[in-house]
């Protein structure tokens, strides 16, 4: 066979089980039909036991929604409010909610510019390292080349590498070349930093692709071109789909980057504007809510729309460990 | 798949074209050449760049050796940064660890499962910053007898003790701050362990119970030791990500009241002293800390192609 070693079988997340899509969807009926057989002695101690779990788990869930929950509650709160009483208050009668933070926001602390600058941001800093790194991935997967193992080799140790290393000489480069500051500069950067990681992913995701498919398209006539966009993408939506929520998040979550490359000026982030409304409005909540929750807006509502791509971009994820 | 039913007969034959030979060479590079020159400009040479002016003075003109790293490993300021980065690394990932391992193993055994991973996970979609506004609530203080806003504190004032001061006092205010990563991240080591302890056989489960182990030797005994190749990863995930720990400790304290670590010192260095040589050497201190999770990575990674 002219393809490389990649086989057919092999999953392209080794060390995670087979259940990987089907993440948060509960016990599978063969485990639940187990559990309920048993004598009724011993299904009634089950049954308590059951209880007392569920309840310790209600606990944690409801532990870990509060922070978010007081912001959220915070955020429609007048400001004397806010800074008057705890959140907790304000879910008792007479209940004062306003929207006036966020008009606020929107408008005096150019928390609406900052949320177009982290899209401006964020979209061409995933769409452009997951298509730089799909190309590498199909020539790792599916081409012969000399030094092809241990450039690939070099790529999955880069991925630990702290990014803490490249920041100033890439910012010399920048400066040299005149582009400190400007959206290009962080495209450019947030390219490089995702490609290790995406080059790898994608590349185990293609060389699971069945070998028989790309063998018979290339006696098909298929050249590269043909097989990558024609038969290659279309089989790995979800892969890409996986890799590119991930990529959007880490980009649109970034401070260290952006705080680097583009600092505070007139194309800053979200999260440029909002570590410094912190920094300088230490006591101005009602600022701080409406902004944090804003920020977290989009990310919650690819969360909750897609939340099975992004479970599955974890896991694949986890393997960059 | 179905479109192309030659596929199996086809699979074992030669293709019977032939194009030019330089053009087979060629094609390769063309492919992966972008993705080349980004990791050679923008993670290569940056890092020998760095690796070399570590060695160098301030502005980087003059060569002094290892005298950055001897600042680095005698300056009580440094050593208390890299101190808070080793209670990071050790506090920070066993939290994240190990609440993630027991709720993963307790939402496995409930209805609500998907509910409650939904709720436990959703911090992981917030950024670092978006966080430390929400903990600031949590954590806000205000002096004795004045209306406490902070959740904590109101607590504590509920039962008569006094307010605490979490983020300025130097005696807790690093676990605090460890607080907001473990509640960010333990939803995300929770579906991985989760993931692997459904891999995990009910029949063998079901045998070991039948033959009379309790539930803590089932896990312990059987389930541990199954799953003791994720739990690997996820430790290595977390240990990466807690070493380059930078956004909280900027947005809570900016490395004040003994809370900085080595990512912002390293910022601070460069952008606020202009300490070059201190900066790059911080900078390479953090690498030769994941050499060790590099090489392990390395080695599953080649026993896995072995694999394939």
């Amino acid at each position: 066979m002219s393809t490389p070693s990649s086989s057919a079988s092999e999953s392209p997340l080794p060390t995670l089980p087979a259940t990987v899509p089907s993440q948060l969807e509960g016990e599978s009926a063969a485990k639940r039909i187990a559990k309920e057989a048993g004598s009724p002695r011993e299904r009634l101690t089950r049954l308590t036991s059951n209880g007392i779990v569920t309840a310790i788990v209600v606990l944690i869930a409801a532990i870990w929604s509060i922070p978010t929950l007081g912001l959220f509650i915070s955020s429609f709160r007048p400001p004397a409010a806010i800074h008057d009483s705890g959140w907790w208050s304000g879910l008792l009668p007479p209940w004062h909610f306003t929207i006036q933070n966020y008009q606020h926001v929107l408008q005096a602390q150019g928390i609406g510019h900052a949320f177009l600058n982290s899209l401006i941001i964020a979209i061409p800093g995933t769409i452009l390292p997951v298509m730089v790194a799909a190309f590498a991935a199909y020539a790792f997967a599916w081409m012969k080349f000399p030094g092809r193992d241990w450039i690939f080799l070099a790529i999955v140790a880069l991925q630990v590498v702290p990014i803490q290393l490249t920041l100033i000489p890439i910012l010399q480069i920048y400066t040299g070349v005149g582009i400190t500051g400007s959206y290009l500069a962080i495209w450019l950067a947030h390219t490089a930093f995702g490609l290790p990681f995406a080059v790898y992913l994608l590349r185990n995701f293609f060389g699971a692709l069945p070998s028989d498919l790309m063998e018979s398209a290339r006696i098909d006539g298929a050249g590269h071109v043909r097989i990558f966009f024609g038969l290659l993408l279309p089989l790995s939506v979800p892969s890409l789909a996986a890799l590119v929520i991930f990529q959007f998040m880490w980009v649109w979550n970034d401070l260290l980057v952006a705080l680097i490359f583009v600092g505070g000026g007139p194309n800053a982030p979200l999260t440029v504007t909002i570590a410094g409304l912190v920094n300088s409005f230490g006591t101005n909540y009602e600022v701080l809510t409406a902004a944090a929750f804003i920020s977290m807006a989009l990310p919650l509502v690819i969360f909750f729309s897609l939340q099975r791509y992004f479970v599955r971009g974890i896991l694949a994820g986890s393997v960059k460990g | 798949m179905a479109s192309l039913p030659g596929a199996v007969a086809h699979a074992t034959t030669r293709s019977p074209k032939k194009p030019l030979r330089w053009r087979d060479l060629l094609t390769p590079w063309l492919w992966v050449g972008l993705a080349m020159f980004f990791v050679l400009v923008f993670l290569i040479y940056p890092v020998l760049n760095t690796i070399w002016y570590s060695l160098f003075s301030f502005d980087s003109s003059s060569f002094v050796g290892l005298k950055n790293y001897f600042q680095i490993f005698t300056s009580p300021q440094l050593l208390l940064v890299l101190r808070n980065n080793v209670l990071w690394l050790i506090l920070a990932t066993a939290g994240t660890v190990l609440l993630g391992l027991i709720t993963a193993v307790l939402v496995d055994r409930v209805k609500i499962e998907s509910a409650a991973k939904a709720a436990i996970f959703i911090p992981m979609a917030i950024s670092f910053v978006g966080a430390s506004v929400i903990w600031l609530f949590m954590y806000a203080y205000a002096p004795k007898g004045a209306p406490q806003i902070g959740l904590l504190n109101a607590i504590l004032a509920r039962f008569g003790a006094g307010p605490v001061a979490w983020i300025q006092q130097t005696s807790i205010n690093n676990f605090a701050l460890m607080v907001i990563y473990i509640w960010m991240w333990t939803g995300f080591c929770m579906v991985i362990l989760s993931a692997a302890l459904k891999s995990v056989p009910s029949d063998v489960l079901e045998a070991a119970r039948v033959d009379g182990a309790s539930e803590v030797q089932v896990f312990f005994r059987i389930i541990t030791p199954m799953i003791s190749p994720t739990i690997a990863v996820v430790v290595t995930t977390m240990l990466i990500n807690v070493l380059k720990i930078f956004d909280i400790i900027y947005v809570m304290t900016g490395g004040n009241f003994n809370t900085n670590v080595v990512a912002l010192a390293y910022y601070q260095e460069y952008f606020n002293f202009s300490e070059n040589g201190i900066a790059d050497a911080l900078a390479v201190v953090l690498l030769i800390a994941v050499v060790p999770i590099m090489v392990v990575n390395l080695k599953r990674f080649r026993a896995q192609e072995a694999v394939r």
